[in-house]
């Protein structure tokens, strides 16, 4: 029997079963927006930028298994249209001020935003206060760009082994918050090789003293949009 | 035929750095094609003080005292499209980074208990725009019609934008031309 398939905004992709939707259309070459869903760890479905229209329900495609015959909306005015309201929120939520951000260019958010031709924050800014945590030797925090997608979390707990840090509070009052006494970072075993080091899409978790080692201009995204840049490798060559 | 109306803008600097007037400058010899499409009303190019009726203006910075708030409801009163250029504008920028301050110990850090500063005192001079407590994008002021996000926009950028303008399209501004930075 051959393998299944759906439609992803009217072409077809084949799916293993059990595979989700993002993972699906990702295998074939064909991206999906997101920022808290990452090949190493299981959906968390937590940011929503992967939303996708089925059968006229919004459902998150980086959670939800592919069917067969399936009609998946993605790329659609309306779909980006929620997606970039989703940026906006994320936007004047924290305080990302990108042209004093270290990560600026290798940033997913921003670059979701480039994406999306999002020109706006629209809202009203919360301009909360989050001071950073520079204890540790060689890995600043900058709380001020987190956008809880918990990878760092994950990472910390499922790979590394050490649990190092864990979000608090729900809502509005939620936070990124260090598993110390002191709650400072300094005071934990995080080391700079931890897979949590290297995993933040934004700018909260940053090795120190390589900042702009490459410059301005000539970054990740500087060089490719994050569409192209998010997809398997070996898609890329194909 | 006569030559079609020449088309009115004005340009000003609120909370920023001038640095979006510097890169309108770097379309180089744009400016000759843009000086044939437009004549200058209230801009830091003109320094008429007052801003009378306009097709386009083109509003940098955000809004960090009454002044601001002031001229940029002038702007909004006399410009039929109002655009927000570069990050100030649009997102308060720079000086938003002291939001999460009070302003009253800005101002005493800065003028009472900096080494160096004879006055010892907060200026009250009654000319100066008091601070408001917080730094506002300009589109929670007033309401804002397009947005050219950079710090600053480069020219290429600008010149993109206002092109789309003056040629009555939808300013878009693309890859790779699109950056907060």
């Amino acid at each position: 029997m051959s393998q299944p398939t759906f439609l992803l905004d009217g072409q077809s992709v084949p799916f293993d079963d059990g595979q989700m939707i993002l993972e699906a259309a990702r295998a074939a070459g064909r991206y999906i927006p997101h920022l808290c869903w990452h090949p190493d760890f299981p959906p968390h479905g937590s940011c929503k930028l992967c939303v996708v229209k089925v059968a006229g329900r919004h459902v998150s495609a980086c959670a939800t298994p592919a069917r067969a015959g399936a009609e998946v909306e993605s790329d659609t005015p309306e779909i980006n249209t929620e997606r970039r309201t989703l940026l906006q929120m994320l936007f004047v939520e924290g305080n990302h001020f990108c042209p004093a951000c270290e990560k600026s260019g290798d940033c997913q958010l921003q670059a979701m935003a480039y994406d999306l031709e999002m020109t706006t924050p629209r809202f009203r800014h919360f301009f909360p206060d989050r001071p950073v945590d520079a204890s540790h030797p060689e890995v600043l925090l900058d709380f001020n760009r987190c956008i809880y997608c918990e990878l760092c979390v994950r990472a910390s707990r499922e790979q590394d082994g050490k649990a190092v840090f864990a979000l608090t509070g729900r809502g509005i009052n939620k936070k990124l918050a260090v598993n110390a006494e002191s709650g400072r970072l300094a005071d934990t075993d995080f080391s700079a090789d931890d897979k949590a080091a290297h995993i933040c899409p934004v700018g909260v978790i940053l090795k120190k003293r390589v900042g702009f080692a490459v410059p301005i201009g000539e970054r990740t995204y500087d060089r490719a949009p994050l569409h192209e840049v998010a997809l398997p490798k070996s898609e890329d060559s194909a | 035929m006569s030559a079609p109306r020449k088309l009115r803008v004005a340009t000003v600097s609120l909370a920023g750095c001038f640095g979006c007037h510097m890169s309108l400058l770097d379309i180089d010899e744009h400016v000759f094609a843009l000086l044939d499409k437009v004549e200058l009303d209230r801009s830091p190019l003109t320094d008429l003080k007052t801003c009378g009726p306009c097709d386009i203006g083109l509003v940098e910075g955000g809004v960090c005292n009454s002044e601001n708030v002031h001229v940029l409801r002038e702007f909004r009163a006399q410009c039929k499209t109002l655009v927000a250029m570069g990050a100030c504008a649009i997102n308060g920028g720079l000086p938003a980074q002291r939001n999460h301050l009070d302003v009253g110990q800005c101002l005493s850090a800065v003028f009472q208990s900096r080494p160096g500063m004879d006055t010892a005192e907060v200026p009250d001079d009654p000319e100066l725009p008091l601070p408001l407590d917080k730094v506002h994008p300009i589109h929670e002021v007033v309401r804002v019609d397009y947005f050219l996000p950079g710090c600053p926009p480069s020219g290429e950028a600008i010149w993109q934008f206002i092109s789309d303008l003056l040629a009555g399209r939808t300013p878009r501004v693309s890859y790779p031309l699109l950056h907060f930075d």
